[in-house]
């Protein structure tokens, strides 16, 4: 599903983000990504959706090379990628809703088929009866959720989540994985970026760490760790 | 088709497999993108306002100044018409030369009318119009001469001046005299205001193109964040710039309304004005107001400009705007 082989990527001004990472995410896969702040965790999913490009390295989704996408197909590989970003990155003059609704527009969807959509993602992330509210209205967990109903309404077989439980507290975080497990559990391919080291052990799923841009390890979480 | 899942069917191909039918759904999208822009630009009144009053302004001008130029140029054609070619007859031409060149000059096809002036019939005129009176009977012999007043049924100066010459060549014809001059001069100026109109025109509406594509260019800043959300789940450039589009003609339109009104409300003002000008006239000539072609042309300008303005905008800006 998504592969990565051998990738740098430097920052202008020499900074190395990314050191000759290679991993592969299997389809249906469901995995964390995890190191201290500035390990190049963000960086890594900048590559997969294309809003940065490697500087040395093969980034591969579904055996197809993403340094033959142009940039005029960027936006149609990213209708592939649900994408759900710490900040939750909500349209603040729009409803909920409308939000959600946002990649069905773009992909021309109208009317009931549209609605009906909507309706199902934002019920898989229970926050049905919210859907004429605007984003300000809503709590941090909430509108977490809004987000990841827009990133999964278009039902795209890959999942990218950067820091999705950042802002909230253990409850409304665990809340937040139960919903990525279900879609994980739905056949979709998820990568989570988290620093939550303790949610992330309790979960048992498979771990990749990242320091200075380098992986460090990859695999279950050991015993010891755990332990901390 | 997604480009990284080969089966993955995306967007409307997946629920609507006809052709017709995504026409149909891309009209709504348009439609219903249209209207979200007029919205857009409700909710910014003020801005919206001074921006339409701005491109309504520089329309107003070169639209006043061509409805100008029609007017003036309709009062030298009806003069056109009109113009009358004195022929002053030699000294030594008797009466019966006279009526012979009258009868000979009536036969002529491109002459519509000729009236005689005699000697004595003009010397009685000019002794009842000068005032001289009684003085110019001291005067032994009549100095002046027969006239013929001839009227051409050509209807344009060149065509006259044309006529004209070939009359100084009559036999008997001392003297052949055009009143054009000052109807040349008439439509050189109307050509100079002419030309004048259009190189205003141009610029004012090079003004009104930067004018639309700034006020855009501050909407895509305005809505910066947005756009990166956009650009995030999948939009492309174009979906992305044809609200702003919308937003450019629909000020256009705008625009050109208020032009329009701005030049109703000046001919109204005028009202007494003109008519006074016109029957001065004796109704040769009624002030002509824009017609229905000349509106709507005032409308497609306008949303041209608009169209212009905002894609010069949206082609430099959103491209600009990614992601980070
Ligand atoms: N656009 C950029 N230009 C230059 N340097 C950058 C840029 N983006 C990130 N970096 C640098 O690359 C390194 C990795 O950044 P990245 O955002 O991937 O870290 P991270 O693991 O996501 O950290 P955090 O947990 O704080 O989000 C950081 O040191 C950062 O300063
Ligand atoms: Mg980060």
């Amino acid at each position: 599903m998504l592969r990565f082989e051998q990738v740098s990527k430097g920052y202008p001004g020499g900074f190395v983000a990314l050191d000759r990472v290679s991993f592969e995410l299997g389809k249906g896969e469901m995995a964390f990504l995890t190191g201290h702040s500035g390990a190049g965790k963000s960086t890594l999913l900048k590559l997969v959706s294309l809003i940065e490009r490697p500087s040395a390295g093969r980034v591969i989704i579904n055996g197809i090379d993403l340094s033959t996408i142009t940039s005029r197909q960027i936006p149609y590989v990213r209708r592939d990628i649900g994408m759900i970003f710490q900040d939750h990155r909500l349209l603040k003059t729009h409803t909920v809703f409308d939000n959600v609704a946002l990649p069905l527009v773009i992909e021309g969807f109208t009317g009931r088929d549209m609605a009906r959509r909507v309706h199902a993602a934002l019920d898989q992330v229970g926050l049905l009866d919210k859907a004429r509210c605007l984003p300000e209205t809503l709590s941090g967990g909430e509108a977490q959720r809004v987000g990841i109903a827009r990133a999964v309404v278009n039902k795209p077989p890959l999942l990218l989540a950067d820091e999705p439980t950042g802002n909230l507290d253990p409850d409304l975080s665990k809340d937040i994985m139960r919903v990525f497990e279900a879609f994980n559990q739905a056949g979709v391919s998820v990568l989570i970026a988290s620093h939550d080291l303790g949610l992330i052990a309790r979960m048992r799923y498979r771990m990749m760490t990242l320091k200075s841009g380098r992986m460090i390890h990859d695999g279950l979480m050991h015993k010891e760790e755990e332990a901390q | 088709m997604s480009i990284l899942f080969g089966g993955r069917a995306t967007g409307a191909e997946s629920f609507n497999p006809t052709f017709a039918g995504r026409i149909w759904m891309a009209v709504l999208t348009n439609l219903r993108q249209s209207i979200s822009s007029l919205g857009e630009l409700w909710r910014t009144p003020l801005w919206t306002l001074i921006t339409v009053a701005v491109l309504g302004v520089s329309m107003t001008f070169p639209a006043t100044l061509h409805l100008l130029v029609k007017n003036v140029q309709q009062v030298s054609n009806s003069y056109d018409k009109s113009f009358e070619i004195s022929l002053f007859l030699q000294n030594t031409a008797t009466e019966t030369d006279v009526a012979t060149l009258s009868t000979l000059l009536q036969g002529n096809p491109e002459v519509a009318e000729v009236k005689l002036i005699s000697k004595d019939a003009a010397m009685q005129e000019f002794k009842q119009e000068s005032g001289f009176g009684e003085a110019l009977d001291f005067i032994e012999q009549n100095p002046l001469p027969h006239v013929l007043l001839v009227t051409p049924k050509v209807n344009t100066p060149a065509a006259a001046q044309q006529l004209q010459e070939n009359l100084a060549k009559e036999r008997f014809v001392e003297l052949a005299k055009l009143d054009i001059s000052w109807l040349e001069r008439l439509a050189a100026l109307v050509n100079l205001v002419q030309q004048a109109v259009y190189a205003i025109a141009v610029l004012l509406l090079a003004g009104a193109i930067l004018v639309i594509g700034n006020t855009i260019r501050l909407l895509i800043m305005d809505k910066k964040s947005e756009i990166e959300v956009m650009k995030l789940v999948g939009a492309t450039d174009g979906f992305i710039q044809r609200p702003f589009l919308y937003t450019g003609i629909w000020l256009g339109l705008f625009a050109g309304i208020l032009a329009f009104l701005v030049i109703e409300l000046m001919l109204w003002w005028l009202e007494g004005a003109l008519a006074r000008v016109t029957s001065l006239y004796q109704s040769q000539f009624h002030f002509a107001a824009l017609t229905f072609g000349e509106f709507s042309s005032l409308l497609l300008i306008g949303i041209t400009l608009g169209f212009i303005g905002s894609y010069l905008a949206v082609r430099s800006h959103i491209r600009a705007i990614e992601p980070a």
